[in-house]
């Protein structure tokens, strides 16, 4: 190349960052749009939020602010997504963060204190290892849930205990999550720690594997896919999934049926709690608390259930129908402190990974 | 002044694709590396050599690689004469043909997992080899018949009055033609392969771990960023490289060859043995991509006790709660927009790209455009998010990064299916229009664009169809209020009950519809208009 074409790429390579520059001026950002008169706050979560529509209009309607929603992947992800964007977040308020990650979210100079006046109705073992920072919202049992009819129809008894699913009459039965790739898989994991103890827990899954236990990477293809209950051709009746999923079979059969062919091993639930809160450096953080407060109302506790089939934490909200003949709720589930498994949770993962996959 | 202003034109054509990709997909990287590698502004590659030395991890990194050759050999092994049949035969429904197999290229992965265990395909590893000739094959079929379809015929008759046979007319004139195609989609092939990120998790099950599962792994739940960096460079350089040899091979393999116009090269089979030829590529087609297509049209007609159209009404009025911002059905005009703003700055860019890159006989700018399509979208998506968060490239929330996003994944093919048409331009066609008189400008009008023009329409077609189809970085950048098809058919996989399942299903064959009037769209207008010269 001759040497004086250096001028026409210098010239060049100006006018194309000139031209940049003025496409991202001239560009609306969420946050250059956002006039006082119509309050916005963004709420980053997980794929499974869902609240119904004239809820959140209510809310809107009530204070001004329009509330969008960012849905970002499982409830890992959207919270990593809030940890590398903590300088300048993507939203003003975070939900979905669970048990599993409470420590990640309350350790890592992510959040703003903030504590709502109706935390008052929300029993105090929820709050603990929040340090103010995050307010829990709802309640969900991951557990195993049987399909009764399979049990009914080869005239087998469906196992009640976590032991139970090591004997050989329950081989081949039992469908879990990849605790690495999934929320409810994790707080299975988790189950067998609080039950079998940090040292006992390995020999637990080793057993579990010998049976025939099968591992799939999310809640869906576990549920769908592989459980026999989950209506496309799964084979095996037994799967991680939630102490609502009875319910849930119920709201979405399709003919209609009145009572839930799915039961819930009461004895192995592990009692997962999803947290919200407001994000340290959010742009709109007055709005940020009042979509906490919201998420705390009676309105919106009582839409949890049938929207996200999860229990409220205010006490005193009723549930529906649906959920109260059709669902238990374990009077006992297993629980694990979060410092305990913020320390410990990507060390048991990697060794349940070596004990099961590989 | 005429030269003076020729060389800025030139300069600046070569600088619009280079600065595009450097400012969407190299600060972003550079980001997010930077996070993981040099988290005190130290630079430290010791992560790096964990890869190779922790054992699961140098399993991973072995899986990724044989998995990948494989696959790719087997996609080249069926789709080459596949590519043939559709580019040099001319036969009732070959339009619909080429725009069905194009289809799987664009599908949520998701969806077509579903399609391939409803088939009765248990996970395994040949659920996966079958997976990626089912998304790879139209790679094939488009980047090496479109090199075919150019080739003159005439060249291969004149081989055979010559005496020569056959297989020898294939091994001295077809061959050398299509290599540069052949090499192309090889490498593409090889690196969708390589960076397989939804077949391996919906096929793989979890014992089987790419480079970019374990990229996804590490980011979103252990936060491990130096590791997930490492991996990414790891996977980079293994790319690079890859990138290297295949421009190495491309540039020994690249001549000028006579270029006609594509309608008239194909012929209809006039053999028993071409008939037979055609005929069992025909049927391959079928089993591989028919099939699980046809298993999702079913399944989208028989909603839960019956045949009928409720899945396709409940697009229009399901909104599932508030998963979704919008009806399915407005997604599907979002999608279009999006798709065609994309498409628009993946032709123009891609344009200037491929005619740089016929300039030079170096793959060094194609080699940098493919090197996106390397990267973990969990990576770049990380990236995008944390670099272009402030001004001057405030693009972050805002609706230009979604399309932006897709030019860039859709932009190395754009290039790819260009630049080998621009560069077998015999020069001395040039030459002679120069010498009857035309100025430069008009000497690319009436050679360069007319032929490449044709080029351009098929890349565009190709273009619009990945962007409606892309999810990965969608799904990273996508505001709520404007989500797109496959997002809305992730997002109705993911709630309980038949019914989301099966207006799932439903969005999903929208979404085939589409990119099947787009492709036949982008055939018609390609042979109708620009086609003559």
């Amino acid at each position: 190349m001759p040497r004086s074409s250096f001028r026409p790429v210098a010239t060049a390579v100006v006018a194309l960052a000139v031209a940049v520059l003025a496409v991202s001026a001239a560009t609306p950002s969420v946050g250059a749009a956002t006039r006082p008169a119509d309050r916005t706050v963004t709420l980053l979560t997980h794929d499974s939020f869902a609240v119904s529509d004239d809820v959140l209009a209510a809310f809107t309607a009530k204070t001004g602010i329009t509330v969008e929603v960012l849905r970002a992947g499982d409830a890992g992800q959207a919270l990593n997504q809030a940890i590398l964007t903590k300088d300048r977040p993507v939203a003003d308020a975070i939900y979905g963060v669970d048990r599993a990650f409470l420590g990640r979210a309350v350790g890592d100079d992510l959040l703003t204190r903030y504590r709502p006046a109706a935390l008052t109705t929300v029993p105090a073992a929820y709050t603990a290892g929040t340090r103010g920072l995050l307010t829990p919202i709802d309640v969900a049992d991951v557990c195993i849930n049987v399909d009764e009819a399979w049990f009914a129809e080869h005239h087998r008894r469906a196992p009640t205990t976590l032991a139970a699913l090591t004997r050989p009459a329950n081989r081949d039965l039992l469908v879990v999550e990849d605790p690495s790739t999934s929320s409810p898989g994790l707080a299975f994991l988790l189950t067998t720690v609080a039950a079998f103890g940090d040292q006992g827990w390995q020999r637990y899954w080793k057993d579990l594997r010998a049976n025939g236990v099968k591992v799939v990477d999310g809640w869906e293809q576990a549920y769908y896919e592989e459980f026999s209950g989950g209506g496309q051709g799964g084979e095996r009746p037994l799967v991680v999934s939630y102490a609502s999923s009875p319910a849930a079979a119920v709201v979405y059969a399709d003919p209609p049926i009145d009572s839930s062919p799915i039961g819930t091993m009461t004895r192995t639930c592990f009692r997962d709690v999803e947290y919200a809160g407001v994000l340290r450096n959010a742009e709109h953080p007055r709005e940020a608390e009042r979509l906490v407060d919201f998420m705390l109302s009676e309105p919106f506790q009582a839409d949890l259930p049938l929207q996200m089939f999860v229990y409220p934490v205010r006490e005193g909200t009723p549930l529906p129908e649906v959920f109260t003949e059709n669902a238990d709720v374990p009077t006992d589930p297993y629980s694990l402190p979060a410092g305990e498994i913020e320390r410990n949770r990507d060390d048991w993962i990697r060794e349940w990974t070596g004990i099961v996959l590989r | 002044m005429s030269r003076r202003t020729g060389r800025v034109a030139a300069i600046t054509i070569t600088a619009v694709p280079l600065l595009f990709v450097a400012v969407l997909f190299g600060w972003p990287l550079v980001a997010i590396l930077g996070r993981g590698l040099a988290p005190d502004g130290r630079l430290d590659l010791g992560p790096v050599g964990d890869v190779f030395t922790d054992p699961s991890l140098r399993g991973v990194v072995w899986f990724t690689v044989w998995q990948a050759a494989l696959s790719t050999a087997i996609t080249l092994v069926l789709g080459i004469p596949g590519a043939f049949v559709l580019a040099r035969m001319r036969f009732p429904g070959r339009d619909l043909v080429r725009a069905v197999v194009t289809v799987p290229f664009v599908l949520p992965t998701v969806l077509v997992g579903s399609a391939f265990l409803a088939l009765g395909l248990a996970r395994s590893l040949g659920a996966i080899l079958l997976a990626h000739l089912f998304f790879n094959y139209a790679v094939v079929v488009r980047v090496v018949g479109e090199l075919w379809s150019h080739l003159d015929p005439r060249e291969e008759d004149a081989a055979r009055v010559l005496g020569a046979g056959r297989w020898r007319t294939f091994r001295t004139v077809t061959w050398p033609g299509i290599l540069p195609g052949v090499l192309a989609a090889g490498a593409i092939t090889f690196l969708f392969c390589f960076t397989s990120f939804g077949v391996i998790l919906v096929l793989g099950g979890p014992t089987r771990s790419t480079l970019e599962t374990e990229i996804y792994r590490q980011t979103t739940r252990f936060l491990d960023l130096p590791l997930a960096a490492a991996l990414s460079v790891v996977q980079l350089v293994a790319v690079a490289a890859l990138l290297v040899v295949v421009g190495r091979l491309q540039r020994r393999a690249s001549t000028p060859r006579g270029l006609g116009a594509a309608r008239d090269l194909a012929r209809p089979p006039r053999t028993a043995t071409a008939r037979t030829f055609a005929a069992v590529n025909l049927a391959v087609m079928a089993a591989l991509v028919g099939a699980p297509l046809t298993v999702l049209v079913v399944r989208s007609l028989t909603p839960a006790g019956g045949v009928g159209l409720a899945n396709y009404r409940a697009l229009g009025q399901l909104r599932a709660g508030s998963i979704l911002a919008v009806a399915p059905l407005d997604a599907v005009w979002n999608s279009v927009w999006i798709a065609t703003i994309a498409t628009v700055i993946a032709v123009t860019v891609g344009g200037c790209a491929a005619w740089a890159a016929a300039r030079t006989r170096s793959r060094l700018v194609e080699g940098i455009l493919a090197l996106p399509l390397g990267v973990s979208a969990v990576t770049v998506g990380f990236g995008m998010l944390i670099a272009l968060d402030r001004p001057p490239l405030a693009l972050r929330g805002t609706v230009w990064l979604v399309p932006l996003a897709q030019a860039l994944v859709a932009l190395p093919f754009v290039v790819m299916l260009t630049a080998p048409v621009l560069r077998a331009i015999d020069p001395r066609v040039r030459d002679a229009a120069a010498v009857l008189g035309a100025p430069p400008g008009r000497v690319w009008r009436t050679v360069d664009v007319a032929i490449a023009g044709r080029a351009l329409l098929g890349a565009g077609a190709f273009a619009f169809a990945i962007s409606l189809g892309e999810f990965g970085a969608t799904s990273f950048l996508v505001r709520p209020d404007t989500p797109t098809l496959p997002i809305v058919v992730y997002r109705l996989l993911s709630q309980p009950g038949s019914a989301a399942f099966g207006a799932a299903t439903a969005a999903g064959v929208v979404l085939m519809a589409l990119v099947v009037v787009a492709m036949v769209a982008g055939d018609r207008l390609r042979f109708g208009r620009v086609g003559a010269f």
